[in-house]
């Protein structure tokens, strides 16, 4: 493991997952995801795993979901018209409190949109997808490296806080290859299946919150025999149409994610020291971002640079302390302007908020982010 | 106890194949720790919540992939699928063929009203031709599905017929379909009085039932009838058997065969 290989980011992706213990993928066929599928179908029966194809996207989320009910850790992947059509059953995933990873290598949409183009288009999918009130948990990485670590973190997210987590991949992180040195496996935290906990005397409450709010339901066929369901339930899992506890259920939900905010939330921060004005990037736009930071900072640019990796929950702290030090805020994104909204909000005034769309299915050049910056740079020096 | 009451109309048939399912559990000596009953959403999904084993009610027209899931997971659980016919041919129609040509070890008891019961009486891809139905007030112009026949042309391997009637030949046949290996697809027909049979005239619980004893005919008597004896019968019993390897033993051999490098 510990050999520089060239290495594919969807790649990379599906060997954090197995490297977290992922043993189960089920999914369909649809581009620029489909090379997580396919290693996964290599990969998995020779560490005496599962891997199945099924007959659309819905099924592809369903058969992970009953899966990881059943004791496996689980994956499954897609882009954007296969995300949408899994929508419903991530937010089964999110009440019924099951662990189940999605990854989203995201593509221009909406509906086929350009199939092969990049995008960054499904940034507020991913948080607003599914219907109803829910939290949710969306990793974007920016590397090749980086897609193996955000896939064992959302594989660790989603059985630590029991709950579905969306790896957002771009089509420029998804197939590009670079060089990795991966982790030897010793050197890779995993965060194991809770396990039941039973109370002497009481009948088995499988959704009984833990100190973390979390629950720890039992596998199924592990003698606990309980219920689950779409519905809102009680502690028992039994179906409740009760005011009180769907609104504690909902919030419980929320706050045992919103509770670990600070351990979920990554982010880099690069020149921060003097800058007046901050880029605020993620995934592949990142890494062209960077290289315009860079360069108008060789141009005397008092220009820095924050590179998210958590989308959701979003990072409004470290946002909130930008927008008080800086001038003014470029936010560069792959589509009509989605995660600006967020920042707008946080920085709620205190600096001017600019977006930078990109909506062509041509990724940003170095360029044009140093041209933003200067044309930034010039206006908030008037 | 604490269940109860439960959600089921007044001379509902859901109550009697729920019980069939336990009886034919029981029949088979099935570990009760070690099955899993998984249902989608309808009043029949509902029957899940009230049986004491692990119990998954999924999402409308799921059930089989998470079944799916489960069984593919841990192939030493039984996984007994519960459905209804508006979830299992209308908004689950693709993943029932594909169960079936799959052929993973599952048995999955339809339970056929003939209508959209919880949501009030709309018409299912399973009501009969010129019935009527909220969404089809003058009486249905869609030609309704077999579903024995589409889990036969699908690849099932044990398909069966039976009625809330013939309740001794029900448990009989999910019994046989849960020893078989692999996808077992048992349908029975179960009154709707209240959605169903108030608005096509069919009569209380009572009639609706002695209706199904009236239509039902056994398949070696069915197949001797004449077209026009046939008019208004439906062949019950074990429609259709077939050998096929199980999906999950035939995995097995794939990880055996990468686990020896043979890719």
């Amino acid at each position: 493991m510990s050999e520089a290989r060239l290495m594919q980011g969807n790649e990379a992706c599906a060997e954090g997952a197995l490297a977290a213990g992922v043993r189960f993928f089920g999914g369909y066929p649809i581009t620029p995801s489909t090379e997580i599928a396919e290693h996964m179908a290599g990969a998995l029966p020779a560490l005496g795993g599962t891997f199945i194809q099924m007959e659309d996207e819905i099924a592809g989320i369903a058969v992970v979901l009953g899966a990881a009910l059943a004791g496996k850790k689980v994956l499954t992947a897609t882009s954007g018209p296969g995300f949408s059509l899994k929508q419903e059953l991530i937010g089964y995933g999110c009440i019924a409190e099951i662990p189940a990873v999605i990854v989203n290598v995201q593509r221009t949409g909406p509906s086929t949109g350009q199939p092969t183009s990049p995008s960054q288009g499904d940034i507020m999918q991913a948080r607003w997808g599914t219907h109803g009130d829910h939290p949710m948990i969306a990793l974007s990485p920016w590397t090749v490296r980086e897609s193996f670590d955000v896939a064992v973190k959302a594989v660790n997210y989603a059985e630590r806080f029991r709950t579905p987590v969306i790896i957002l991949l771009d089509e420029v992180v998804g197939h590009m290859r670079e060089r990795v040195v991966l982790p030897r496996p010793e050197e890779i935290d995993v965060y194991p299946r809770r396990k039941p906990v039973v109370t002497e005397g009481e009948p088995y409450k499988p959704f009984k919150p833990m100190d973390d709010l979390v629950p720890s339901p039992a596998d199924f066929g592990t003698g606990h025999r309980y219920h689950v369901t779409g519905l809102f339930h009680d502690e028992t899992g039994f179906p409740s149409g009760n005011a009180k506890l769907t609104k504690d259920v909902t919030h419980r939900l929320h706050e045992k994610i919103m509770r670990a905010q600070d351990e979920i939330t990554h982010y880099d921060e690069f020149f921060m020291e003097d800058a007046e004005i901050v880029v605020v990037a993620y995934g592949g736009t990142a890494r062209t971002a960077y290289a315009g930071v860079e360069a108008a900072r060789k141009k005397g640019v008092k220009v820095g640079m924050v590179r998210l990796m958590t989308i959701w929950p979003f990072a409004d702290k470290i946002i909130k302390k930008i927008a008080a030090q800086a001038k003014a805020i470029l936010v560069p994104e792959m589509n009509y302007g989605q995660l600006v909204l967020e920042v707008e909000r946080v920085a709620a005034g205190q600096a001017k908020v600019v977006s930078l769309p990109k909506y062509d299915t041509e990724i940003f050049t170095p360029q044009e982010i140093v041209a933003a910056i200067e044309d930034l740079n010039a206006e908030v020096a008037k | 106890m604490n269940r109860l009451p439960h959600i089921w109309c007044p001379g509902c048939g859901n109550g009697i194949v729920m019980k069939a399912i336990a009886q034919a559990i029981d029949k088979q000596g099935l570990d009760q720790n070690k099955t899993v009953i998984v249902s989608g959403i309808g009043c029949s999904s509902r029957a899940s919540g009230y049986m004491d084993f692990d119990t998954l009610h999924t999402a409308h027209g799921r059930a089989i992939p998470f079944a799916t899931g489960i069984k593919l997971a841990n192939p030493e659980l039984n996984v007994i699928v519960i459905t209804g016919d508006g979830d299992c041919t209308a908004i689950g129609g693709n993943h029932f063929i594909h169960g079936a040509r799959r052929n993973v070890d599952l048995t999955v008891v339809l339970f056929n009203n003939n209508i959209y019961g919880m949501t009030g009486g709309q018409a299912s891809p399973l009501t009969p031709l010129g019935k009527k139905a909220t969404t089809a007030p003058y009486g249905s112009v869609d030609r309704a599905f077999d579903a024995c026949e589409l889990a036969k042309a699908a690849g099932a391997t044990y398909v069966a017929r039976s009625t809330a009637y013939h309740v001794n030949q029900m448990v009989d046949l999910i019994a046989e379909g849960i020893a078989n290996k692999g996808f077992s697809f048992v349908e029975t027909m179960t009154p709707c009085p209240i959605s169903y049979g108030r608005r096509n005239k069919l009569g209380d619980a009572a009639a609706m039932l002695k209706g199904m004893s009236q239509q039902a005919v056994p398949l070696i008597a069915y197949e001797k009838m004449s077209e026009e004896q046939r008019e208004g019968k439906i062949p019950t019993g074990v429609l259709h058997k077939s050998q096929f390897p199980e999906y999950c033993s035939e995995y097995a051999q794939v990880i055996c065969m990468a686990g020896e490098g043979e890719v």
